[in-house]
């Protein structure tokens, strides 16, 4: 093996990675206690970041990248991969998690964006990109500027899950939609949904998106995070929803088994007893405009 | 013989795996009678002769594996194992984190995440020993490596970082994911050291 013949940073190392986070769950950490109990609680990765998205939404201001001695505590107290978010468009923040030794950038609604034209050109980095999407074009806009994973933005920091739901079944019922669509017509619904024709060939070829596709923003409690799997979704974050609970343990234990069981509604209400207070949910429909997370980047 | 293969089914990439063994068995002519299914009690178990654990992450496959009620039967399966990555932390011996309750099935000592993190993932074209067509391209994702491997182990590949590849009775570890690329090669031999042979047309 010459080293000048291996290959870093590809594209199939990026989706590889993604994939090997398929039916697992992936917890919002602000330090290296936290990220701790949730590697103990069998999560396949974590999620650095200054805030949980529900104080983010209290204490208001610029959202930005987290300190990187945070980051850094943060890959040395676990084993799992560690991933981080950065603001929409800000690439320099990216490439900073790049050399921190982050495994995944999540390019994220919940920080406050950096561009309101142009999302990260992730192509040009070695690490995989995550991203939020609320439809298919989107989704798909995503992966064509180099995003080896997908995540269903929902409505970060409520606790709710309504639009995690809106959001997943406007992917998996557009994919489905498509089957009875000939060419010409794919081609034309592409440039309606304003996304690659290639990638929406592929979605119809392969009845799913090209890449992994998780849940994200509202989940907070097992039933939640199990009805965004029988939804469709390959995993799950869950962000506020397990350190803003009344016990951190119990609900991340509770969380990982009922993604492992998303189909059993018995283990479902067997790790659902006595978990204490899921964190407390906002009405989605009752926030300004300016409290909306999941319209920014599009 | 036909083949009824089971893929570890509680988190990871397991519907590559159950895509490449299917690919595999469709090039050895295998019909709709050998099967590739997932698994995830011991009941399913009972019904495989051959099963991969596929990549994914070691400590949650570890742990799952413990609640679904699965360690005991997996270290009596009779039929073989096909691991990779994170599967392959599973079959140690032993391995470098106390969290990892290993299936002892390979006598191996195995490092995680021994070439870095996520950055340091690679693809590279590997000499196989023992097999025709050339070197094997493998996809290398936060791999681990086995440091030691007994007598009973035949090494197939190393690398300045430990052995990826290896055999022990019917069972093959990788470090790396065959499941991720179209080379059937690795398939293809664990099935024929299994007795699991092509059928000629």
């Amino acid at each position: 093996m010459k080293l000048e013949e291996l290959r870093f940073g590809t594209e199939l190392l990026k989706r590889g990675f993604a994939s090997m986070q398929k039916g697992g769950v992936i917890m919002d950490v602000v330090n290296a206690e936290q990220a701790k109990i949730a590697e103990d609680a069998g999560a396949v990765a974590v999620m650095s970041l200054e805030r949980v998205p529900s104080d983010i939404r209290k204490m208001g201001g610029v959202a930005r990248m987290a300190d990187p001695e945070k980051v850094l505590e943060i890959i040395d107290a676990v084993s799992i991969p560690v991933m981080g978010k950065v603001r929409i468009g800000h690439f320099v923040e990216a490439q900073v998690l790049e050399v921190l030794g982050v495994d995944m950038i999540d390019e994220s609604e919940v920080l406050t964006p950096a561009d309101e034209q142009y999302h990260i050109d992730k192509k040009q980095f070695k690490v995989p990109f995550v991203c939020g999407a609320r439809d298919l074009g989107e989704a798909l806009r995503r992966i064509n500027e180099g995003a080896a994973m997908i995540r269903t933005k929902g409505e970060a920091g409520t606790g709710n899950v309504v639009e995690a739901v809106r959001h997943m079944r406007n992917i998996m019922g557009e994919i489905r939609m498509l089957r009875g669509l000939d060419k010409q017509e794919m081609t034309d619904y592409a440039r309606e949904i304003e996304a690659p024709a290639e990638l929406v060939f592929e979605c119809a070829e392969r009845g799913r998106l090209p890449v992994v596709n998780f849940s994200a923003g509202g989940i907070a409690t097992p039933s939640d995070a199990a009805l965004m799997m029988q939804l469709g979704a390959d995993g799950v974050f869950v962000g506020s929803g397990i350190f803003k609970s009344t016990n951190p343990e119990l609900m991340a234990k509770a969380i990982v088994e009922a993604v492992n069981h998303f189909d059993d509604a018995n283990v479902i209400a067997k790790v659902s007893k006595g978990l204490g207070d899921a964190m407390p949910g906002l009405d989605v429909h009752k926030l300004k405009d300016d409290e909306v997370l999941q319209t920014r980047g599009r | 013989m036909d083949a009824k293969i089971g893929v570890l089914a509680l988190q990871g990439n397991v519907s590559e795996h159950i895509d490449a063994f299917l690919l595999a068995l469709e090039r050895m002519g295998h019909g709709p009678s050998s099967e590739v299914f997932e698994v995830r009690s011991p009941a399913h178990l009972a019904e495989c002769n051959a099963l991969a654990l596929p990549g994914g992450e070691s400590t949650t496959i570890s742990r799952l594996i413990d609640k679904n009620g699965l360690y005991e039967p997996l270290r009596s399966f009779r039929g073989g194992i096909f691991a990779t990555c994170a599967g392959m932390v599973l079959m140690a011996t032993r391995v470098d984190d106390s969290r990892i309750h290993p299936l002892g099935l390979i006598d191996m000592a195995v490092d995680r995440n021994a070439f870095g993190r996520q950055r340091e993932s690679f693809e590279a074209d590997i000499p196989m020993d023992g097999m025709d067509g050339g070197p094997f391209h493998a996809v290398f994702i936060r791999a681990p490596v086995a440091t030691t491997a007994g007598s009973a182990v035949r090494v197939l590949a190393r690398v300045p970082q430990g052995i990826v590849a290896l055999e022990q009775r019917n069972h093959m570890a990788l470090s790396f994911h065959p499941e991720l690329g179209s080379d059937t090669r690795l398939h293809q031999r664990f099935l024929n050291r299994l007795g699991i042979a092509a059928i000629k047309k």
